[in-house]
């Protein structure tokens, strides 16, 4: 009987080790990041790095300013936003309000399908379909731009949109309806002026994950948008995000050096970004359920 | 007259309900036209020998076989570790947890890490698994980046598996005198084993097509060889469909819908699977 006590004892410490292994994960990716990226703050000023204008990491002298990136990453994402949220939210309504039946399973199977396709899968047919047909339709030099990615992109942040919108849409109580509809209202008036009001803060909740699983997005958008490191002034021109910095120029960079920390301190960059999208997001999550 | 607002509401509606057809048809038809086309222009690629055989002519020509392997090994290895540990951490935060601080502590890590971008863990893998454990750029390094990449995945998935069994199903072993680990081991934990399996297949059909992570932690550029150890670099078909799709010329396309359409195969019917088992679980239940 002890013999059984104390190994139910090991069996349970290691679950509870388990348990809170994601605190202990999430601070182990902060810390790794700021080891190996912090250093190049001794050499270049948090301003030069955040603000500067020019992304010269391999000349001499490198300059390591991330502005165009940033504002990569914001106009691909900027796009994608505009295009999947309505989408989304438009999609979520049809399939669990107005759809019944095989329509609805055919539908829902469609967005899952979607939600399953690899990053570069997308970016590859990106690539091969999409960027030409751009490139033809606006008359552009190269089909690699800012609109492609977001497109792109706009096609993987869908899915999440609609799930989540969709659950919120689940959450609103049944007697929102049964009293609209008692009160004359159609299924539209009920669908805009009760649900969504109600569903709101699921809603909000569902965008923030949607520019989360964007902003984060490395595969596609660097097969899509080009790799241009200048400062972006339309969707229609080749820009850089950060993610696809990351991934295009590690591979490059010699351990230890200027170029291979700043490229770290990028990830810090990237990894505090999502950190507030996902806590604002958890936010609203719990607002609703409150 | 009195029925002229209400049959205007009724236009609004109609007009409504089309708009939002168009938005679902738009969100359904890019994934037909994806998956469509690449089965279309990929099916004449495959044969035996492409799926059996080692690339030639710097990947011009020959097979995707190392890549195939390379990504099973890697999408094996990340169970294995990913696995046990998010279906522990999910015992713990449904049976054994307290409503505390550190409760609150634990989701918001796991909403956290579900949310970190997939090529910051590859930075992470790099920094930890690489350069600090002294892996290398391995196979060891690669899974264990992928896994707890898709841990969130599992814990949630569990967890929600977990909680769908009855409370009375608990009442009742305790109150048959068996001890806190014997009621999660005997009582709980084997009807939720459909659940688990459901999310763990969702989390590594993730794993599969991933291509950020195992950028700097695992893959190889072009190895016409499979791994000898687990210590050892792999091709992997997402980051080879990569490579063959920007980073050399002159690839016939046809190898490069052959390698997409054997990538998307392995990952819907992964998917395939985590449906079917949901849906047969979910007709079963008797309780």
């Amino acid at each position: 009987m002890p013999w059984q006590r104390w190994k139910e004892r090991c069996i349970e410490s290691a679950i509870t080790v388990c348990g809170i292994s994601s605190i202990l994960l999430v601070a182990l990716i902060f810390l790794f990041l700021l080891k190996e990226g912090l250093v190049l703050f001794r050499t270049v000023s948090l301003g030069d790095f955040l603000g500067g204008r020019h992304w010269y990491p391999i000349s001499e002298p490198a300059q390591f300013g991330i502005l165009p990136l940033i504002l990569g990453s914001c106009w691909v994402t900027a796009g994608a936003v505009m295009l999947s949220v309505p989408i989304g939210i438009a999609s979520a309504l049809f399939v669990s309000e107005v759809a019944t039946g095989w329509p609805k399973d055919v539908l829902k199977t469609g967005i899952e399908l979607l939600a399953a396709i690899p990053s570069v899968v997308l970016g590859f047919v990106g690539l091969a379909v999409l960027a030409p047909f751009l490139k033809y339709t606006f008359h552009l030099s190269t089909g690699l731009t800012a609109l492609t990615g977001s497109i792109t992109l706009a096609l993987m942040a869908i899915p999440t949109i609609v799930s989540i919108t969709e659950d919120a849409l689940t959450a609103v109580p049944r007697g929102y309806r049964e009293a609209a509809l008692a009160l004359g209202a159609t299924r539209w008036q009920f669908m805009w002026r009760v649900l969504l009001p109600a569903a709101s803060s699921g809603i909000l909740a569902a965008t923030m994950l949607g520019i989360g699983r964007v902003i984060g997005e490395t595969m596609a958008v660097m097969m899509v948008t080009g790799n241009a490191a200048v400062m972006p002034h339309t969707l229609l021109q080749p820009v850089r995000t950060m993610t696809a910095t990351i991934a295009a120029e590690m591979g490059e960079t010699v351990r230890g050096s200027e170029h291979y920390v700043a490229l770290f301190a990028i990830g810090i960059v990237l990894f505090i970004i999502s950190f507030m999208i996902n806590m604002l997001a958890d936010l609203f999550l719990h607002r609703e359920r409150t | 007259m009195a029925h002229e607002p209400w049959r205007r509401a009724l236009m609004i509606q109609r007009v409504a309900m089309v708009v939002l057809f168009l938005a679902t048809f738009l969100v359904v038809l890019p994934a037909v036209i994806v998956i469509g086309l690449i089965f279309v222009r990929g099916a004449g690629a495959i044969s035996w020998t492409f799926l059996t055989s080692m690339p030639t002519e710097g990947m011009r020509a020959g097979g995707i076989f190392p890549a195939i392997i390379g990504t099973l090994e890697l999408v094996g290895l990340t169970s294995l570790c990913a696995l046990p540990m998010g279906v522990a951490a999910a015992i713990y935060l449904t049976e054994y947890a307290a409503d505390n601080q550190l409760t609150r502590l634990v989701r918001l890590a796991i909403v956290n890490l579900s949310g970190v971008p997939s090529v910051v863990y590859g930075l992470f893998g790099l920094g930890l698994f690489v350069i600090f454990c002294r892996f290398g750029t391995s196979l060891v390094a690669g899974s264990l980046t992928l896994a707890i990449m898709i841990l969130p995945v599992i814990i949630t998935a569990s967890e929600e598996a977990l909680r769908s069994v009855p409370k009375s199903f608990r009442e009742v072993s305790l109150s048959l005198g068996a001890s806190r680990w014997q009621t999660v081991r005997h009582a709980v934990l084997p009807f939720a084993v459909p659940g688990i399996m459901t999310g763990t297949i969702l989390g590594i059909s993730r794993a599969a097509g991933e291509t950020a992570p195992i950028l700097f932690t695992v893959a190889a550029f072009y190895l016409p060889r499979l791994p000898r150890s687990l210590f050892d670099q792999a091709m992997a078909l997402p980051y080879h469909l990569y490579v063959i799709s920007t980073q050399i010329p002159n690839i016939p396309v046809r190898q490069r819908y052959g390698t997409a359409l054997v990538l998307l195969l392995l990952v819907l019917s992964l998917n395939l699977v985590a449906v079917i088992l949901r849906a047969r679980f979910r007709r079963k239940r008797q309780w």
